[in-house]
């Protein structure tokens, strides 16, 4: 039952998805958009999930003092202002106390993390105290302060200026410099790749050559360039990026084969 | 903490704080909040420079730039993940009375009892946090397998292997009035007979050579190893034009942070 009725369960719904192709009736496809529509209605539930595990990992990871648990208040302070942005709204033109608001939220969380991570009892008492005192006020300014609501029932929290601000001037930066900084690591590693030590090494450089000049007006005959990089993109790399293509595919339909079988089970794990 | 590290981060703060002045010093005439807006270039310029210090190496500014976006795109995503997938689409066919609540447009006609039953694996997918029942969160997922893997199967036998292979199948003769012509007419025009040609037999001959370059059940001798490696060279050639492609890809980013730092930061630049 724990084991056995999950690849049954495999096995009807992968055949069922594999065959309604070769039946192209009007109900077989209602049935495959509506499998394709609960796959992400579920795969929200599994993010839930992913968010709980990164709250555990970084709250076991602030109680039990490991390497670099100071970073995990970094990583739960984001993840707590990112959450309260996109449920809360300014009602008027001023934000009157939702900055007092979040930041006393944002201590309060602090405190309730060192109670837990404290082990001597004088000093949890301590944190106990400050953290349900931050907490009356934190309830005490989100009730009585009528510039801001939260929004659980509509998604103008994603219109906060502050959820789009966070967006803008956090994730944006990183995301892109942390892209960025791959341009360096590319280059050290161009240094060692491209030597023309045989004609395979020298094929590559050449073709990395061509590419990258692509876009460059100032180089001597800057449009034949052009012409022949555009023709290496659209031939010679076509027919090896095709037959790769092609090396995928088969993989991924044997690998798909073998799990609607039951013969590759590792997904399941153990127990 | 050692000292140095205290002294480099104080001697941080006070940049950061001299930086934010002299940003909102700058931005006075230009917008209404310009201590919030200075702040926010601020600060978006640290967190670009914490990113480019793991150059030098891992340090903890970079560990806490790395943190901090953990925390906020995973409440990003669940933020949007709860508004446009389980608002927006799940309430509006299962209740009125939630879709009343929540604010969004609802159709009786969508109305469909069978979507609880993905809230219902949902739910069940969320029991893998209990030891006693954890083993139920294993319907949803055999569930999510199943449909995925019988989906992948048909869109990756049709896109990725019959479609290629019916792509690859060009004529290796285009528009051939015989030889004398073919010779007559010989140009580099990219719109040429020529270039058409040999563009067709670099598809046809490179998409084999390489196939059987992965092909290991045989061993690579004779003809079947001069295909082998023509194959390689192929391939190569792929790989050198996915790298510089790469390369102008990260280029291209790397110019426009620096151009943030420069430009939207500094003023240095107009």
């Amino acid at each position: 039952m724990k084991r056995e009725l999950p690849f049954v369960l495999v096995f009807i719904f992968g055949m069922f998805m594999l065959l309604q192709y070769f039946v192209p009736h009007e109900k077989s496809e209602w049935v495959y958009e509506f499998f394709l529509a609960w796959t992400i209605i579920i795969g929200i539930f599994a993010l839930a999930l992913g968010i709980w595990s990164l709250f555990k990992v970084s709250v076991d990871k602030i109680k039990m003092h490991r390497p670099g648990w100071g970073y995990s208040y970094v990583t739960l302070a984001g993840l707590f202002v990112m959450i309260a942005f996109g449920f809360t709204k300014r009602n008027g033109d001023a934000w009157g106390l939702y900055h007092l608001w979040w930041i006393l939220g944002l201590l309060c969380l602090g405190a309730i993390m060192q109670v837990r991570a404290e082990t001597n009892t004088g000093r949890k008492k301590m944190y106990f105290v400050v953290s349900l005192v931050l907490l009356a006020a934190t309830v005490a300014i989100s009730i009585f302060d009528n510039t801001w609501s939260f929004h659980f029932y509509t998604s103008e929290g994603l219109e906060n200026t502050l959820f789009r601000n966070f967006f803008d001037y956090i994730m944006i930066p990183i995301l892109s410099t942390m892209f960025a900084l791959l341009a360096f690591f590319i280059a050290s590693a161009a240094y060692r790749a491209f030597r023309a030590r045989n004609l395979m090494a020298t094929l590559l450089l050449f073709a990395a050559l061509l590419v990258m000049s692509r876009f460059n007006p100032w180089i001597p005959g800057a449009e034949y360039v052009a012409k022949a990089s555009t023709w290496l993109m659209n031939v010679p790399n076509l027919a090896a990026q095709r037959a790769i293509v092609m090396g995928i595919g088969l993989g991924v339909i044997a690998t798909a084969l073998k799990v609607i079988l039951g013969i590759e089970r590792g997904y399941m794990g153990k127990g | 903490m050692k000292r140095t590290t205290v002294l480099v981060m104080v001697g941080a703060i006070v940049i950061f704080g001299i930086s934010w002045v002299l940003k909102s010093m700058s931005l006075t005439s230009t917008t209404d909040h310009y201590i919030a807006k200075g702040f926010a270039i601020t600060f978006a310029a640290f967190l670009t420079l914490c990113i480019f210090s793991f150059l030098y190496k891992d340090n903890p500014f970079y560990k806490f730039a790395e943190h901090l976006f953990v925390g906020v795109s995973a409440a990003f995503w669940m933020s949007m993940g709860f508004w446009s997938t389980i608002v927006g689409n799940l309430i509006p066919r299962v209740s009125e009375t939630l879709s009343n609540y929540f604010k969004v447009p609802y159709h009786p006609e969508s109305y469909n009892p069978f979507y609880f039953l993905p809230v219902f694996l949902g739910i069940l997918l969320l029991l893998r946090l209990s030891r006693k029942v954890g083993w139920v969160s294993r319907w949803p997922l055999a569930f999510i397998v199943g449909t995925t893997a019988g989906f992948n199967f048909i869109r990756y036998l049709r896109s990725d292997f019959i479609e290629q292979v019916s792509a690859t199948f060009v004529p290796l003769l285009v528009d051939w009035q015989g030889i004398g012509h073919f010779f007559s007419n010989l140009s580099l025009s990219s719109t040429g007979q020529f270039v058409a040609m040999l563009s067709n037999w670099v598809i046809f001959f490179g998409v084999l050579c390489g196939i059987i370059y992965f092909f290991f059940s045989k061993e690579h001798k004779g003809v079947f190893g001069g295909a082998s490696k023509i194959g390689i060279w192929i391939l190569m050639i792929t790989f050198g034009a996915s790298f510089g492609y790469t390369v102008m890809g990260r280029i291209s980013l790397l110019v426009g942070r620096i151009t943030f730092l420069f430009k939207d930061w500094l003023s240095l630049i107009s």
